[in-house]
């Protein structure tokens, strides 16, 4: 049983950022909310984070092939879905990834006693899983066989919640016509990165023909807009406070602290 | 959205705890540190065009108890005006809920990575000297830091010495400072080693000697190399009246240990003029190598007096 809770604590700005994020409830409580248009979309806000990550946990953890571990991601959500699975969640007892990653485990044992991969399930219309990328990306950073399956895990849930964090970034910078603060964003945080290049805020101002000091705070803008995302994605992932202010502790300022 | 490698995903997660300074005159430079309470960043005033350490509540960090602690610690620096301690600047709220003061951003090194570098034992000393002038003035407010050591202490590019981390300190009353927060009873602040056995015990009544122990252990630090006492029979390369002053500020019992920094300080100050220091009993021979010490120069002139003397009595018989 879910205990009903709203991180709705007030942000210091309206419109602004705030170290809680003041709107979304969390989806985890949601699960096993009356309202059954609720609790479909807690289920496919959660399916959106959590489908890579457990595709790729399955593939290592259980060592199945591409097409099997598809099977299995598919059918895991189904059945979670049709059974109410997640709903049955107690913050009190674990955090809401580990009770995750226990029912897939049980899923993944259960279906191999059963054989039942033969039989094909349906598809999660809701949420679009594209797995031949999702098999590239796990080809491409290749664990090996004898890898920590916790880290790996905890590492492909936090990618997943920092590219939602990207996405709603994009979204809400396109319809409120701030696509050059998001551009600057993706340039300097995102793709420099991937390319290890050392671009400076004054190649940045000579390649968007902005003033530096705009550089700057566009910059400010975006990260805090992002930062934002990301806050309000934890708080809609976490089942209570604590597990939410954990869950920051751990997804923010980088791996070594 | 693409795949987001590890490199990236590291990038951002730093860039997700940044403070929204955008309301502020301050534009952040870089991380320096993390610790406890908050987040310590270089960070650069755009009004004065100077570099200050910008310390902030971290995100986990931003309760309202964490927002009131590092207040409380802003406002415990503004009533410290002394050249050792570590001067605020400003403090305020970020847009988003964040607080964070500013303060004076000291080049140098901690004092466990300055002592690496070789320093004499002088130097050493002297250093430890300007810390106890600074405790002292600080307990003479009425505030006991509660976690000296040598991480707390920035040695400075020209040799100033700072001590920062006044986050845990204890206060006498003052209208616009817990003196309690954020210790209750019972709760335990402070690290392991050195703190006073009446601190670990989270005795919410520790007094100035609980900063007097740790101040020991910061001496033995500097004279030894270590924080321990040697046993017995070991660490005789050491000074013995200068293990004696650490091992009397250690004591168990704070009846036993200096009642005072001063106090402490000024045996330290008799060790340096070669004077007889109060926590150490000299036999003879010990007495009369410190005073041959002290007086080695009028001492080498009678000597090389007296040989001049002899060597020109010999001269005049032959």
């Amino acid at each position: 049983m879910v205990p009903s809770r709203l991180l709705n604590v007030p942000s210091v700005r309206p419109g602004g950022g705030s170290a809680f994020p003041a709107t979304r409830p969390s989806v985890v409580q949601a699960l096993d909310s009356p309202d059954a248009a609720a609790r479909d979309r807690a289920f496919g806000t959660l399916v959106a984070i959590y489908w890579k990550p457990v595709y790729k946990y399955i593939r290592l953890r259980w060592n199945q092939i591409h097409e099997a571990g598809e099977d299995l991601t598919q059918e895991f959500f189904l059945q979670a879905l049709g059974k109410g699975w997640l709903g049955r969640y107690d913050p009190s007892r674990a955090r809401f990834r580990t009770f995750l990653r226990t029912c897939v485990d049980g899923h993944v044992a259960n279906s191999q006693r059963a054989e039942r991969r033969a039989k094909r399930g349906g598809r999660l219309a809701f949420v679009d899983m594209d797995f031949a990328a999702a098999e590239r990306e796990f080809r491409d950073s290749a664990p090996p066989p004898d890898a920590d399956v916790e880290a790996f895990f905890q590492q492909e849930w936090i990618r997943a919640v920092l590219e939602l964090a990207i996405g709603r970034l994009r979204k809400e910078s396109t319809e409120g016509g701030k696509q050059i603060p998001f551009a600057l964003f993706l340039r300097y945080d995102v793709e420099a990165t991937r390319r290890d290049d050392l671009l400076t805020y004054a190649d940045l101002a000579r390649e968007f023909a902005l003033p530096r000091t705009q550089v700057t705070n566009f910059l400010a803008f975006a990260r805090g807009r992002f930062r934002h995302h990301v806050l309000e994605a934890l708080a809609e992932l976490t089942g209570t406070e604590e597990e939410y202010a954990d869950a920051v502790r751990e997804i923010l300022g980088g791996a070594a602290r | 959205m693409t795949h987001l490698p590890d490199a990236t995903i590291e990038r951002l997660r730093l860039i997700a705890e940044h403070p929204d300074l955008s309301e502020t005159r301050y534009e952040v430079v870089e991380l320096i540190g993390r610790g406890g309470m908050g987040v310590v960043y270089s960070a650069l005033d755009r009004e004065l065009g100077r570099l200050v350490a910008l310390k902030v509540t971290g995100t986990a960090a931003s309760t309202p108890d964490m927002i009131a602690r590092l207040r409380r610690e802003a406002r415990i620096l503004a009533r410290l005006e002394h050249p050792n301690i570590i001067p605020v600047h400003d403090v305020g709220l970020l847009p988003d809920g964040r607080t964070f003061y500013t303060m004076k951003l000291v080049r140098g090194r901690r004092l466990d990575e300055y002592v690496q570098t070789g320093r004499s034992l002088a130097e050493r000393l002297q250093i430890f000297e300007r810390i106890c002038d600074a405790v002292a003035f600080a307990h003479a407010h009425g505030v006991v830091h509660r976690d000296l050591k040598p991480p707390n202490v920035m040695v400075g590019a020209f040799g100033e010495v700072l001590i920062l981390d006044w986050g845990i300190a204890k206060t006498d009353p003052d209208p616009g400072i817990d003196p309690s927060f954020p210790s209750a009873a019972g709760t335990i602040v402070g690290t392991q080693g050195f703190m006073s056995p009446e601190q670990a015990r989270g005795d919410p009544e520790v007094d100035a000697r609980t900063d007097i122990h740790a101040l020991g252990v910061m001496l033995r630090f500097l004279v030894q190399g270590r924080y321990e006492a040697y046993p017995r029979d070991e660490g005789r390369r050491h000074p013995k009246r200068l293990a004696a002053i650490a091992d009397r500020a250690t004591r168990l019992d704070p009846d036993d240990r200096y009642q005072s920094v001063r106090a402490l300080a000024e045996d330290l100050a008799r060790y340096r003029d070669a004077l007889p220091v109060e926590a150490y009993r000299e036999n003879l021979a010990e007495r009369l190598g410190r005073v041959a010490g002290r007086y080695r120069v009028p001492l080498a002139l009678v000597v090389a007096y007296m040989v001049m003397r002899l060597v020109l009595l010999l001269a005049v018989r032959k």
